[in-house]
């Protein structure tokens, strides 16, 4: 009895899961169909799923109109770059938290935890007259520094648990085995932080390259990367469903590859320190 | 060599005094453990000697040269963790093989000296298996084996028993034991387990409240404890002390029997009369728990089966030539 009580259970939170997973991934599902259809086909009521004219002619369009390679680009730049500072500060900053911590350490943590509370609409203006007077509007080295700064608590936060979580007698251990802070470091931490760093890039990555509110106000031609450029197809003459739906699929395909080949490591990232 | 000496050293974090100036001399080649209650300060003074922890006061020579500013990697000694902190990501021959790395080794001495050392301690088999691959034991042994591939002038070992199971706990107290002695390297072991303290010391360094209590062979501190504190934390069950007029005939403020030196009589009338709380028998021995009113609860032992239980009355007679008397400060009175 108790084993095929199982099984239905097993069954039944099966299906249960699959139903939700696909409830969850349907509108980009829609959207990658949308973006093979025609504009009027896009429109139509009832819409139809699968059997429509299958064109690839909104891709084209959407080449033609606007660069998609420049943005990417943008994208890439924007994101990586943003990313990799924020891991570059970061690192010794969740490093010297986590190890040698004084008892301001938690005020501090729980301040820059705080920031990202603020809607960033509410500095949007004075960090709008800064840019401009620096002449770091559409710039792609402006967004990379708002974007890093914007994302540093989270960067920290993640990298701060990581740390946490490597045991203190193991660097004690190595330092009585004769590693300098150096070698400790190369041999010992590096190695055993490895997963954490990974995550924690992975994570940021994508925030950065999801980021559209400060990408949309700060840039509009030069610097724009992907969320810009998909924005620039709700234009004012009306939505065009099929080559919006064309652009959001480009815009996201990186992004998705990426994640799906480090799902392991970003699980893994955001559940971290939840169980032992 | 590892002649180890404490002068006058001193530990405090902020205002809080963990280690009021311990003194102590450890001999080459012996095998010293620190015993006391929890936060006594025995961890922090093994951390101090190692050097994972910088000293207040005082000078902590090792073969006669003064250590506190040194550090821990340069003052030969390696030490054994009570979690294991063993490296994760090396296998079992990384990790033994780690100190030696550093030191700069060639890789086939290395290997050499790894594989000593796994066969001393029957790792051969698990050389390149990583940590998490083995059991508690065995992590243990590989620690052990990371101490001892270095030829370190001491062992520290810092509760490093205290995660296993009891059965194991004994096999590998004898497997320490005999390990320190067949390498005749000086070993400072740190344990709040009397048992283990007893059967594993040359001597025994007995801590309170970050101030040494006694030094002294474990028979010495059995037979002769310099003070309350020592006579109630060595010997188990825990000494009998009694005050009020007991102790007043003996001339002393407290006396103290060990539960082992009372004589049981089930219908004598000498002695401290009392009733049986609990009767414990081990086959091998009787513990009595009795309740002897005024005195308060007295614990007696008798070597074999003694068929008395809760309830009855007996009376207790110590043992004259064997009770320890102690002061109103709590310092023993030597006849």
């Amino acid at each position: 009895m108790a084993r095929k009580s199982t099984t239905q259970r097993v069954v039944v939170s099966t299906i249960g899961a699959w139903f939700f997973g696909f409830l969850i991934f349907f509108p980009i599902l829609w959207m990658v169909l949308a973006s093979f259809k025609t504009e009027l086909e896009a429109f139509a009521i009832p819409p139809s799923f699968l059997f429509f004219h299958w064109t690839t002619e909104n891709y084209a369009t959407v080449q033609e109109r606007s660069d998609y390679l420049l943005h990417a680009m943008n994208s890439i730049i924007i994101a990586g770059g943003s990313t990799l500072i924020a891991l570059l500060i970061a690192i010794p900053a969740a490093w010297s938290m986590a190890f040698s911590p004084t008892k301001r350490t938690k005020d501090i943590l729980l301040w820059m935890l705080s920031t990202k509370m603020m809607p960033p609409v509410g500095v949007l203006v004075p960090i709008y007259l800064i840019y401009k007077t620096f002449g770091l509007l559409d710039s792609r080295i402006g967004l990379v520094f708002i974007l890093c700064l914007g994302n540093l608590p989270i960067v920290i936060w993640m990298l701060f648990t990581y740390f946490k979580e490597i045991p203190r007698d193991i660097l004690e251990a190595a330092r009585m085995d004769g590693a300098t802070i150096g070698r400790e470091l190369v041999y010992v931490l590096t190695p055993m932080a490895i997963p954490g760093l990974a995550s924690t890039l992975l994570l940021n990555l994508i925030l950065a390259w999801n980021e559209a509110f400060w990408t949309l106000n700060l840039s509009t031609s030069n610097a724009a990367p992907l969320t810009t450029f998909i924005a620039s197809y709700s234009s004012p003459e009306g939505l065009f469903w099929a080559k919006l739906s064309a652009a959001s699929t480009l815009a996201i395909a990186p992004i998705l590859v990426l994640g799906w080949f480090s799902q392991k490591q970003l699980v893994r990232g955001l559940t971290f320190g939840a169980v032992k | 060599m590892g002649q180890i000496t404490l002068q006058g050293v001193q530990k405090s974090f902020g205002p809080v005094h963990i280690i009021k100036g311990a003194d102590l001399e450890i001999a080459d080649g012996s095998f010293v453990v620190f015993v006391g209650p929890s936060g006594c300060g025995k961890t922090t003074l093994l951390r101090l000697i190692a050097g994972l922890e910088d000293v207040t006061g005082g000078s902590i020579l090792i073969d006669g040269k003064n250590v506190v500013d040194t550090p821990p990697a340069k003052r030969g000694l390696s030490m054994v963790f009570q979690s294991y902190a063993l490296y994760p990501h090396m296998s079992v021959r990384g990790n033994i093989g780690f100190g030696l790395k550093m030191a700069g080794l060639r890789k086939d001495e290395i290997n050499r000296k790894v594989e000593a050392a796994a066969a001393t301690l029957n790792l051969t088999p698990y050389l390149e298996r990583k940590p998490r691959e083995l059991s508690g034991g065995q992590r243990q042994r590989v620690a052990i084996g990371r101490a001892i591939v270095r030829e370190p002038k001491a062992f520290l070992f810092d509760e490093p028993l205290s995660n296993l199971d009891a059965a194991l706990r004994v096999q590998m107290r004898i497997e320490v034991t005999r390990l320190q002695k067949q390498l005749g390297t000086t070993a400072i072991y740190v344990t709040h387990d009397q048992v283990e303290a007893m059967t594993m010391a040359d001597k025994i360094v007995v801590l309170n409240g970050g101030k040494i209590e006694q030094y002294g062979s474990p028979l010495e501190l059995y037979e002769r404890p310099a003070n309350l504190f020592v006579a109630g934390f060595i010997g188990s069950p825990k000494m009998n002390l009694v005050t009020g007029d007991s102790a007043a005939q003996k001339g002393a403020a407290t006396i103290g029997v060990r539960p082992e030196h009372l004589k049981i009589d089930r219908d004598g009338t000498g002695g401290w009369q009392g009733t049986i709380a609990v009767a414990e028998h081990l086959g091998s021995d009787t513990f009595l728990y009795v309740d002897a009113g005024p005195l308060g609860m007295l614990t007696a032992r008798y070597i074999g089966e003694l068929s008395l239980h809760a309830g009855d009355r007996v009376s207790l007679v110590p043992d004259p030539a064997r009770i320890h008397r102690f002061d109103a400060s709590g310092n023993a009175l030597r006849n």
